[in-house]
């Protein structure tokens, strides 16, 4: 007697959750895992205002968001690097690029002793990583941090091992500041033969290594390092100056940038001009066809779009994002008039 | 006594105390792991952590009952795909097979078992994702169904298997055919191994992120039936492990507590409902 | 359902139910048919499996051919892909986990099935069940903050004081590398080889424990030579599921390897597996050539599985063939 009514009230229950529920309108969109948190902020924002209206975005990656895009299983993408002439090809319809927020990569170490911020050069970083530079009291490092007791110890380098837009902007920067650097390992990449080094999974993964790794160096996102209150170095940048990555030096790169962006906002802002620019900044993009059948989705995307330049842009502080600069947003606001 | 007999009770003695501490250091592993969880989540779990959607980044009040609901979801699906081909499969390759054929299968299946889950992922995508155009739960499910089917089949083959001839001659002799014999006989009687390895394989893609990452997708709101994608439980852990929030750390152990409470029910509530009994009604 | 007809009679023509009916009382034809198209359905997924993932990874087969088997360079930007240390790493894991897991877990399961009493047995095993729940990326998470650091300061400095003079445990102790994941791995896989070798030990008819105890042999030796040699296939099936487990594992590898992919033969030493490196960069692969490359990966660990499930196979056999007279397969 037991089993019989067991079984169909879990039969019922089944059915029940089962069924399918009306209403809103669900858009999906995937891609970079840097922006994820101020998106699923915004999405959350826009759906108290519009109630009707859900933005489904997951964080599986900037080329898992461009394939998918190009697969058309999500509405829309979203990736840290912009996407090569060959992946628009592959499109075969036309993709706008919409830059949302800005991030940038620092230097965190883990060197016994040292407990001020340690200046880079380009060169020096370039070094670190492609293991010519292998002891922390090389000249390259001691000439920038004089008064600091660098050890001779060994350095351990970290890095990331999953492909990411982090690495992309750090790979970006050393390949323009060191030739050597972008012979050796041909440029920028998501994923990159790395000359040396342990790889950490995404930037837990890094930072986890750098903590517990005595003499370790790695690379990680500002956001991540801002949140987790993790100490990291200055960089020099095009001008000569060490620049610690602050929210604001992060948007003067863009600021400086602005002048000569190109008109489909595919550009890289690494060791952009301006005295006071943090040089390994990047834009991140969402990435938007321009053409859009359903009316009802169109008009979704492109009132979002709005909302963002917007009010979207004044959740970025509190989450430790840098904001987008002025004249980006302006431009920005007329492109997207073109998706039709 | 001889000096072989002291030898033989002594090796007799350490070997049986051995074997206490394997058992022992098994199960401190889960202990521990439970502790950390705790430890690191328990501040987490209230009420509304069950039933609140996910609240976006430095918003508390959080929850993950989207994800609850979509792994039970996920896990019915696969359930339906796993469990019958898995059984019906053991069944078959016990019972009925002759030595080319159950070669084949078995090896099939100890090849399913060992690809990564990612790969059953990218296969459940090119197969189900690609055809509807959408992620879903049914991706989700289908992905995790084919995983479950090798546990399932290789284990009740053996508890299949090991039913004693006495019984199946037995059943026989009395004038019931082949398929009756089995269905009346040999499968109640292998009844404890065969729940215990339907559960073992439950148990293990409920835990499982990587086939769902591009097939149920996942989900910040609630998902409505079985074509769009799904929040899950395992993803959800997978995602706030990895944000750099502490907050979101914290509900990463809850959720991981969570996921451990439910398969430890599930288990309770099937065992007490469908019976246990060994071979040997231990 | 009848007595037997013997009547031979003339040959009537058969109508459509009838057929029916006879295909149904013949009922071992149609579950004989029916349980072999899902036991086929398997074989049908499988192959459907090998397919995808031959297809996909042809743009990497036809540019590298076998020198993916043995080359070591894997570079995105410059669209060199070899397999070879991703290979190494993924041997080398599995033969560390399953050195520590089988006799664990058959230690443990001769314990719950041989000694435990009954109540015990069941709790523990309830437990043990639950190890295999526990999420990959929890194991990872778990071994990031607990067991990669006491590695690093107590157990691989231990090692290299101790048994330094050996190959296996050289270099410089991180504290990840092929030792913390085949440690991690093992933690992982045991709960399937305890809880179906117990199981299968359980089933081991008590008149065969009887009759060695009654020749005199002790409570081990019965155990070990007489039910363990008994149950010996269902216990190497439980190693499979184990050993496909650590083959396939990615999340928690991925946490603990050090993702350097290096041939070493120090167990100390950062390393990758193939299910690891295809974690890490599948979603963000870098072109066409990348993605095949990762799909090809997929396919050699495949084949590696293939050979590893050979290989045990004749293990078996060889082993049966010298001990007692165990149920052959």
């Amino acid at each position: 007697m037991k089993k019989p009514v067991l079984i169909v009230s879990l039969c019922l229950g089944i059915a029940g959750f089962v069924a399918a529920q009306g209403g809103t309108v669900q858009l999906q969109a995937a891609g970079a895992t840097f922006p994820a948190p101020i998106y699923t902020k915004w999405f959350d924002a826009y759906k108290k205002i519009n109630p009707k209206i859900e933005v489904n975005y997951q964080p599986v990656g900037s080329g898992g968001g461009i394939r998918q895009l190009i697969a058309k299983t999500v509405d829309f993408g979203a990736s840290d690097g912009p996407m090569t002439d060959e992946q628009l090809g592959q499109a075969g319809f036309k993709i706008l690029h919409f830059p949302t927020v800005l991030g940038a990569d620092v230097p965190s170490y883990n060197v016994p002793g040292v407990n001020t911020s340690l200046k880079f050069t380009g060169k020096a970083l370039a070094g670190i990583f492609l293991g010519t530079i292998n002891k922390w009291n090389d000249p390259e490092l001691t000439k920038a941090n004089p008064g600091v007791k660098l050890p001779g110890e060994d350095i351990v380098v970290v890095h990331r091992s999953d492909g990411s837009g982090t690495t992309y902007i750090w790979t970006d920067f050393l390949s323009k500041v060191s030739p050597e650097w972008k012979a050796k390992t041909g440029g920028p990449g998501t994923s990159i033969n790395w000359p040396t080094g342990l790889g950490g999974a995404k930037n837990d993964g890094v930072a986890g290594l750098i903590k517990q790794t005595p003499n370790s160096i790695g690379y990680i996102e500002l956001t991540y390092a801002i949140q987790n209150k993790i100490e990291f170095g200055d960089v020099q940048n095009s001008a000569g100056n060490f620049v610690k990555a602050t929210l604001a030096s992060v948007s003067e790169a863009a600021a400086g940038a602005a002048k000569d962006m190109p008109e489909d906002f595919r550009v890289s802002i690494t060791n952009a001009p301006g005295k006071t620019a943090y040089p390994i900044s990047s834009f991140t993009w969402l990435l938007i066809p321009a053409q859009i059948q359903d009316t009802g989705k169109r008009e979704i995307i492109k009132g979002f779009l709005n909302w963002m330049l917007k009010d979207g842009q004044g959740y970025c502080e509190g989450l430790a994002y840098a904001k987008l600069p002025p004249p980006v947003v302006v431009k920005e606001a007329k492109a997207i008039s073109l998706i039709k | 006594m001889t000096v072989r007999t002291i030898w033989r009770k002594s090796l007799n003695a350490v070997m049986l105390s051995l074997t206490g501490v394997c058992a022992l250091v098994t199960v401190s592993a889960l202990f521990v792991i439970l502790g950390f969880l705790a430890w690191n989540g328990g501040r987490s779990i209230h009420w509304t952590f069950f039933t609140n959607l996910p609240a976006p980044t430095g918003e508390v009040g959080g929850g993950i009952a989207n994800a609850i609901v979509g792994s039970a979801k996920l896990l019915l699906i696969a359930a339906c795909i796993g469990i019958p081909i898995g059984l019906i499969g053991a069944i078959y390759l016990a019972e009925y097979a002759g030595a080319t054929w159950a070669f084949f299968i078995r090896y099939a299946a100890d090849l399913m078992n060992g690809v990564p889950s990612i790969v059953i992922g990218i296969f459940a995508y090119s197969v189900v994702v690609v055809s509807m155009h959408h992620f879903s739960a049914l991706a989700g499910g289908f992905a995790l169904g084919v995983m479950m089917i090798p546990v399932i089949l290789r284990s009740c083959e053996e508890f299949l298997k090991s039913v004693p001839r006495s019984l199946r001659e037995g059943a026989m002799a009395l004038g019931a055919s082949k398929w009756r014999t089995i269905l009346t006989v040999v499968v109640p009687a292998a009844s404890g191994g065969i729940i215990t390895a339907i559960l073992l394989a439950l148990a293990r893609v409920a835990g499982e992120t990587a086939p769902l990452l591009f097939t149920a997708f996942g989900n910040q709101f609630w998902s409505s039936g079985l074509n769009q994608p799904t929040a899950a439980l395992p993803v959800v852990i997978y995602n706030y492990a990895m944000s750099p929030y502490d907050d979101l750390h914290q509900q990463a152990w809850a959720a991981g507590l969570v996921l451990l409470g439910l398969v430890l029910v599930t288990n309770l509530l099937t065992r007490m409902v469908l019976g246990r009994q060994t071979a040997q009604g231990r | 359902m009848g007595t037997l007809s013997t009547t031979a009679g003339p040959a009537r023509p058969v109508s459509r139910t009838q057929a029916l009916l006879n295909l149904l009382r013949d009922g071992d034809e149609l579950a004989h048919a029916v349980t072999f198209a899902f036991a086929a359905t398997i074989l049908l997924i499988t192959i459907l499996l090998i397919y995808e993932l031959w297809i996909n990874s042809g743009l990497a087969r036809h540019k590298f051919g076998f020198s993916f088997f043995y080359t070591s360079t894997w570079d995105p930007i410059f669209g060199q892909f070899g397999s070879w240390p991703f290979i190494y790493g993924t041997l080398v894991t599995t033969a560390v986990s399953l050195t520590i897991a089988v006799p664990l877990g058959i230690g443990a399961a001769i314990f719950l099935s041989e000694l435990a009493p009954p109540k015990l047995s069941r709790g523990l095993s309830f437990i043990i069940d639950l190890l295999a729940a526990v999420p990959s990326v929890i194991y990872g998470l778990l071994a990031v903050f607990t067991l990669v650091p006491i590695m690093r300061s107590d157990i691989e400095p231990f090692l290299k004081k101790t048994l330094g003079f050996l190959p296996l445990f050289k270099g410089p102790a991180y504290g990840v590398g092929f030792l913390t994941a085949g440690i991690v791995l093992a933690v992982m896989t045991v709960p399937y080889i305890i809880s179906v070798s117990r199981e299968v030990l359980l089933a081991v008819p008590q008149d065969q424990r009887e009759a060695s105890l009654g020749l005199g042999a002790t409570r081990w030796e019965t155990t070990w030579k007489v039910v363990v040699s008994y149950a010996g296939v269902g216990i190497m099936g439980s190693i499979f599921l184990s050993m496909a487990r650590a083959l396939g594992e990615t999340m928690a590898v991925t946490m603990v390897i050090g993702n350097q992919p290096k041939v070493s033969a120090s167990l100390l030493s950062p390393g990758y597996s193939i299910a690891a490196v295809i974690a890490n960069e599948y979603a963000e692969a870098a072109g066409n050539l990348h993605l095949s490359a990762l799909t090809e990966l997929g396919l050699v660990l495949l084949l590696l599985t293939l050979v590893l499930n050979a290989l045990a196979r004749i293990l078996i056999i060889m082993t049966a063939r010298k001990g007692s007279g165990v149920q052959g397969q």
